[in-house]
């Protein structure tokens, strides 16, 4: 069996490939650029002074949340700028979660949108910080 | 050193793990952990941070390209992704109330298993019998291109496969890597899915999988912006042109030699970790 989509309803199989393989690539450069952009102002910010890394003390906890990194990018921190382009990166797999689910819903294929539902569940348990 | 000399320094050894990670097949964040911990001395904590926000650049990099090819099975992904997401939340947990000594040594433990497993030699097998039920309902069977043209494979053993799948994330969030040995060997080993498409698969859910840890990792300030960032651009640069290289270059030698760092790289984390020095 080569086609599973139902072909009255169905994103043909290269097709939907192809969506996903451009949302994955477009989703990684934009996340590379903008940490590059914060990484190159943090560079300047920050070159003469001693990064210390031997001991853990944790971000501070405007690096740690989606709301604090939006503040912290938007004055143009240069920490907060890289922070989210770490956040868009780790937003790019779960971008590709929210389009399958919609391609499955839009399938009419039921046992898959809810199993694509539930990865969902689990990424926006992890994105809220291991709570609701 | 400075944090322009320490930035430059990491993004330069970040480039040859990536480099070096796409051409084994190993991936870039078995070779970063021990680099930043042993060599700069970086808390582990951070650098496993580093290493799946690392992970997650290079697999989705490489999905975008193998998604095109049509080897990835999407529906077999989409279905292990429930178990490796949940098992790298319960990875990530156990993370936090876990001495890092202890994380060090399984790390290394888990370093000398995976270049063993990479380093094994497989026959391209392909079955087309009939799949097992379960397959049958998750419409897990599929095909992949050959020159020959599409050839059907079928799926088995899913609850086992769905099992591992779980160690694997659960390994993935707790030690800050993709763990793709272990998504391949439940797969190809237990499931008798294709190789091709079993490593195809297992890159496509490695992001996924690195995301559902990376949240929990990010909100407990473990995900440092001045490492994870010349971490994360260096082991994509790397990696990409690792890929480019791997078409052409006869890797054997190299592999081999890769191995053994890796091996004592393991080693040194292991009896560090015993020793109490992480």
């Amino acid at each position: 069996m080569v086609l599973k989509s139902n072909p009255r309803y169905g994103l043909s199989k290269g097709r939907l490939e192809k969506v996903i393989g451009n949302l994955l690539r477009a989703g990684v450069l934009t996340a590379a650029a903008v940490t590059l952009a914060g990484g190159l102002l943090f560079l300047i910010h920050y070159r003469s002074t001693y990064p210390s890394y031997h001991v853990f003390l944790g971000e501070p906890t405007d690096l740690r949340s989606i709301s604090g990194i939006l503040n912290d990018a938007l004055s143009l921190r240069s920490r907060g700028i890289i922070q989210l382009g770490l956040l868009l990166l780790i937003a790019t797999p779960v971008a590709r979660v929210v389009f399958s689910f919609f391609a499955f819903l839009y399938e009419r294929d039921r046992l898959y949108s809810i199993i694509t539902f539930v990865v969902l569940t689990a990424l926006s348990y992890s994105l809220s910080g291991g709570r609701f | 050193m400075n944090t322009f000399e320490f930035t430059i320094l990491i993004w330069f050894s970040s480039i040859v793990a990536g480099f070096l990670g796409s051409l084994t097949g190993l991936g870039g964040g078995v070779v970063i952990i021990p680099l930043l911990t042993l060599v700069f001395g970086v808390d582990i904590r951070y650098a496993i941070g580093a290493s799946l926000v690392s992970v997650i650049a290079t697999s989705s990099g490489a999905a975008a390209a193998y998604v095109k090819e049509g080897f990835t099975n999407i529906r077999i992904g989409m279905f292990l992704e429930m178990a490796t997401t949940f098992g790298a939340i319960a990875g990530a947990s156990l993370a936090a109330n876990m001495p890092t000594r202890i994380i060090a040594i399984i790390f290394g433990i888990v370093l000398i298993w995976s270049s063993y497993e990479s380093a094994r030699t497989r026959r391209e097998e392909v079955h087309d019998k009939k799949p097992d039920a379960l397959a049958s309902i998750l419409n897990l069977s599929s095909s992949f291109p050959t020159p020959e043209g599409p050839r059907s494979y079928s799926v088995h053993s899913v609850p086992s496969g769905f099992g591992l799948m779980f160690i694997a994330g659960m390994l993935s969030g707790l030690l800050g890597i993709g763990s793709g040995s272990m998504k391949v060997l439940a797969m190809d080993q237990v499931m008798k899915v294709p190789f091709k498409v079993s490593t195809t698969t297992s890159n496509f859910m490695i992001g996924v999988t690195a995301a559902a840890s990376a949240g929990i990792y990010l909100n407990r300030g473990y995900i440092d912006p001045g490492i994870a960032m010349p971490v994360m651009l260096g082991v994509l640069f790397g990696s990409l042109v690792g890929t480019k290289v791997l078409v052409k270059a006869q890797t054997r030698s190299l592999r081999i030699l890769f191995g053994i760092i890796i091996f004592f790289l393991a080693l040194e984390m292991i009896y560090k970790g015993v020793s109490g020095w992480f």
